[in-house]
C-alpha cells in the first residue's frame, strides 16, 4: 500500500477492515455449516413425508388391511397388494440369519478381544473388516452361482436326510429360496455384530477379569461371569444393529431368494421381503395403476421395522455408555 | 459353590476340575473356529470372484461398451466409467456438507442441537439403502427423470452420515487448548476452524471420506431407482442416466446367460479389488492419524 493513502485513513482502519472481513467469514461458516446440519434433520422429516406420500393412494385403497392380505397381483382385475407374504419372508429370514450370527458373533468378538494372539488379531480382525466392506450385490452374485448349487445339491439333501421331519427342512430342492437367503444375511450380519462385541469386550475394566481369575475361574466362566453381565445391554444392540442390516437388505436377498410372494413352511422353498419385493418389482411397477404407491407402502413398512430397530439399538448403546461413565 | 468348599480341592485336578477345564477348552476351540470360519467365507467369496473372473479378463473389457441385447461380446467400459462418475460426483456433494455439519456440532453448535444434529445422522444411517433409492425416486425422478446426478445425490445421502459422523470424531479429539491458543493470538474463529481445527483432522475425515467412497461405490439399490435407463455408451455426462459396475452385476447375475456372468464376475473383481483397497488405505490414514494425534 502507497504512503498516501495510508495517511488518509484513520489509524484503525486496517484494523477495523479486517475484523470486519472476519465478522463476514465467522457468519459465512457459520452459516454455511448451520445450513448443512439443518439440511439433515430436515432430509429425515421430508423423507418420511415423500415416502407416507408415494404410498398414500395404497394406504388409502388398501388400508390398513394390506399388512395381512397375503396375495401380491399385479393382473388381476382388480389389482390385489398385500404385505404379508413379505414381513413374513422378513421376520423369518432376519430371525433365522440372527440366530445364526448372534452366537458366532460374540464367539468371534469374545476370540478377537480376548483368545487371540497380538499378531493374529489384529490380521483375523482386519479380515472380518473386510467382509463387512464386500458390497452386498458381490454376496448376492455369489449367492446365486456359487453358494445356490451347492444348497440344492449338498445342504438342503443332507439337512432334509437329518432332519426331515422338521416341515421347515422337507420339499424339492431349489439353487434359491430362504435358506440361501438366511446364509447370505447371516453372513452379511456377523462382521458388523462381531466387530462391536469386540469393542465391548475390550472396556470391561482388567481389574474385574483378573479378579475373576484369580478367584481361580477358567476364562469360560470368567466370560459368563463378568464380561457377559458386564457389556449384556451392548451386546444386544450389537445384535440389534445387524438385525438393522438384515432387514433392510434388499439386493443380496433379492438376487437368491427366488422372488414369490407366497409364505412356504419348507426353507427350501422361494419366498420374498419387504426389501428385496421393492427391488425387485420396481422396473415394471409403473404399468400398473396401484403397485408404485404399493411398493412405497412396504417401504414405510420397512422404514417403521428400521427406525424402530436401529433407535432401540441406540438408545441401549447410549445408556450403556452412561453406565461406563459413572 | 458350597460343594466345592465342602470337597477340599487340592492341587491335583479332581473330576469337576477337569471337566470345567474340558468345558473352557471347548468353548475356546469354538470361538477360534467361528472366528476362522469368517474369514474362510472371505477367502471363499474373494477366491471364487477371482477364479471365476480371470477368464474373462481381457483388453476388450476395459475398452468395449456392453453390447446390446442378442449381441455376443462387448466390455464393460461404459460400467465402469459409469461408476466412476457417479461415485465422484456423490463424494464432491457429501464431503463438504458432512465436514460442514461436523464443524457445526463440534465448533458451534449448543449441547442440545449437537444431539438433534447427531441422532438425525445416526437415524439417517438406519434408514435401509432400498428406502433412500425409492426417497430420491419419490422426491426427484419422478419430476426430473432418471439421471447420473440424481443417482449421486442418492449415493451422497447414503455417505453423509458416514462422513460426518467420523469427522465429529476427530474433531472431538482436537485438544481445546489448540483453539484456545489460537484465539489467544486473535485470529478469529472461522480462520482458527479452517486453518488449525481442520488440518490436524485431515487423516481422521481423509478416513471416513475413503470408507464412505468404497460403500457407496458398491451401493446397487439406490441405482435402480435412478441411474437404469442408460444406453451403451461412455459418457462422463451426468445430466443422463449411466450404467454403473453394481448394476451391472445386478442386471447379468440375474440373465441366464454365461457371458454375461462372466462379466458380472470380472466387474465384481474390479469392484472386489477397489473396495478393499480403499478399505486397507483408510485403516492405514486412520493408524497415521491416531499416531500424529498422540505425538502431540
Amino acid at each position: 500500500m502507497d504512503a498516501p493513502a495510508a495517511e488518509r485513513l484513520p489509524a484503525n482502519a486496517l484494523e477495523s477492515r479486517r475484523s470486519h472481513r472476519d465478522r463476514i467469514g465467522d457468519l459465512a461458516l457459520y452459516g454455511l455449516s448451520a445450513a448443512a446440519s439443518l439440511f439433515a434433520v430436515v432430509l429425515i422429516g421430508l423423507l418420511v413425508y415423500k415416502i407416507f406420500e408415494g404410498a398414500w393412494p395404497s394406504i388409502g385403497h388398501f388400508g390398513v388391511p394390506f399388512l395381512w392380505e397375503q396375495v401380491w397381483n399385479e393382473n388381476g382385475h382388480p389389482e390385489v397388494y398385500g404385505a404379508l407374504s413379505l414381513i413374513y419372508g422378513t421376520a423369518i429370514t432376519s430371525a433365522a440369519a440372527l440366530v445364526l450370527a448372534a452366537p458366532l458373533s460374540i464367539a468371534i468378538g469374545l476370540y478377537l478381544s480376548e483368545l487371540a494372539p497380538g499378531g493374529v488379531r489384529g490380521v483375523v480382525g482386519a479380515l472380518i473388516e473386510m467382509l463387512a466392506a464386500i458390497p452386498s450385490v458381490i454376496i448376492g452374485l455369489w449367492g446365486i452361482l456359487v453358494l445356490g448349487p451347492f444348497v440344492q445339491a449338498d445342504l438342503e439333501p443332507f439337512l432334509g436326510s437329518f432332519l426331515g421331519w422338521l416341515p421347515i427342512f422337507q420339499g424339492a430342492h431349489h439353487t434359491g429360496g430362504l435358506l440361501p437367503a438366511m446364509i447370505v444375511l447371516t453372513i452379511m450380519i456377523i462382521p458388523i455384530s462381531s466387530a462391536v462385541c469386540r469393542e465391548l469386550f475390550l472396556t470391561v475394566p482388567a481389574d474385574l477379569k483378573e479378579g475373576a481369575f484369580g478367584l481361580g475361574l477358567t476364562r469360560w466362566e470368567m466370560v459368563r461371569g463378568v464380561i457377559l453381565p458386564y457389556t449384556r445391554g451392548g451386546v444386544v444392540a450389537a445384535i440389534l444393529l445387524g438385525l438393522g442390516r438384515a432387514l433392510g437388505e434388499a439386493i443380496a436377498v433379492t438376487q437368491v431368494i427366488g422372488n414369490r410372494n407366497v409364505i412356504n413352511v419348507s426353507w427350501f422353498d422361494f419366498g420374498n421381503t419387504l426389501a428385496s419385493n421393492i427391488a425387485n418389482k420396481f422396473q415394471g411397477a409403473s404399468y400398473y395403476h396401484f403397485e408404485p404407491s404399493a411398493l412405497f407402502y412396504l417401504a414405510a413398512i420397512l422404514l417403521v421395522f428400521a427406525l424402530i430397530v436401529n433407535v432401540s439399538a441406540q438408545v441401549i448403546v447410549k445408556r450403556f455408555e452412561l453406565k461406563q461413565g459413572r | 459353590m458350597s460343594a466345592t468348599t465342602s470337597r477340599q480341592p487340592g492341587l491335583l485336578a479332581t473330576g469337576r476340575v477337569r471337566r470345567r477345564k474340558t468345558v473352557n477348552r471347548v468353548v475356546e476351540v469354538a470361538a477360534t473356529l467361528a472366528s476362522f470360519a469368517a474369514v474362510g467365507v472371505l477367502a471363499l467369496m474373494v477366491g471364487s470372484v477371482v477364479v471365476k473372473a480371470l477368464p474373462a479378463l481381457s483388453w476388450d473389457l476395459f475398452t468395449h461398451n456392453q453390447a446390446t441385447f442378442g449381441e455376443g461380446g462387448g466390455g464393460i467400459q461404459n460400467a465402469i466409467v459409469g461408476s466412476v462418475v457417479l461415485v465422484a460426483v456423490a463424494a464432491a456433494i457429501a464431503l463438504p456438507v458432512g465436514v460442514l455439519i461436523a464443524v457445526y456440532v463440534s465448533e458451534f453448535a449448543s449441547p442440545r442441537i449437537a444431539v438433534v444434529v447427531r441422532t438425525a445422522l445416526d437415524i439417517l444411517n438406519g434408514v435401509p439403502s432400498i428406502v433412500i433409492g425409492i426417497f430420491v425416486y419419490g422426491l426427484l425422478v419422478v419430476r426430473f427423470r432418471q439421471n447420473a446426478l440424481i443417482a449421486s445425490l442418492a449415493l451422497a445421502i447414503i455417505m453423509l452420515p458416514l462422513i460426518s459422523r467420523s469427522a465429529q470424531e476427530v474433531l472431538e479429539l482436537v485438544p481445546s487448548s489448540l483453539r484456545e491458543a489460537s484465539h489467544a493470538l486473535g485470529v478469529p474463529r472461522w480462520r482458527t476452524v479452517l486453518q488449525v481445527v481442520l488440518p490436524t483432522t485431515l487423516g481422521g475425515i481423509a478416513t471416513g471420506a475413503t470408507l464412505a467412497v468404497a460403500r457407496a461405490a458398491g451401493e446397487t439399490a439406490p441405482i435402480i431407482f435412478t441411474s437404469t435407463l442408460f444406453t451403451n455408451t461412455t459418457s462422463l455426462d451426468p445430466r443422463h442416466p449411466v450404467n454403473s459396475i453394481p448394476f451391472m452385476i445386478f442386471f447379468n447375475s440375474e440373465s441366464p446367460d454365461p457371458h454375461l456372468h462372466q462379466q458380472a464376475w470380472a466387474g465384481a473383481l474390479l469392484l472386489i479389488g477397489f473396495v478393499l483397497t480403499t478399505s486397507l488405505t483408510a485403516r492405514y490414514l486412520l493408524h497415521r492419524g491416531a499416531r500424529k494425534l498422540r505425538q502431540r
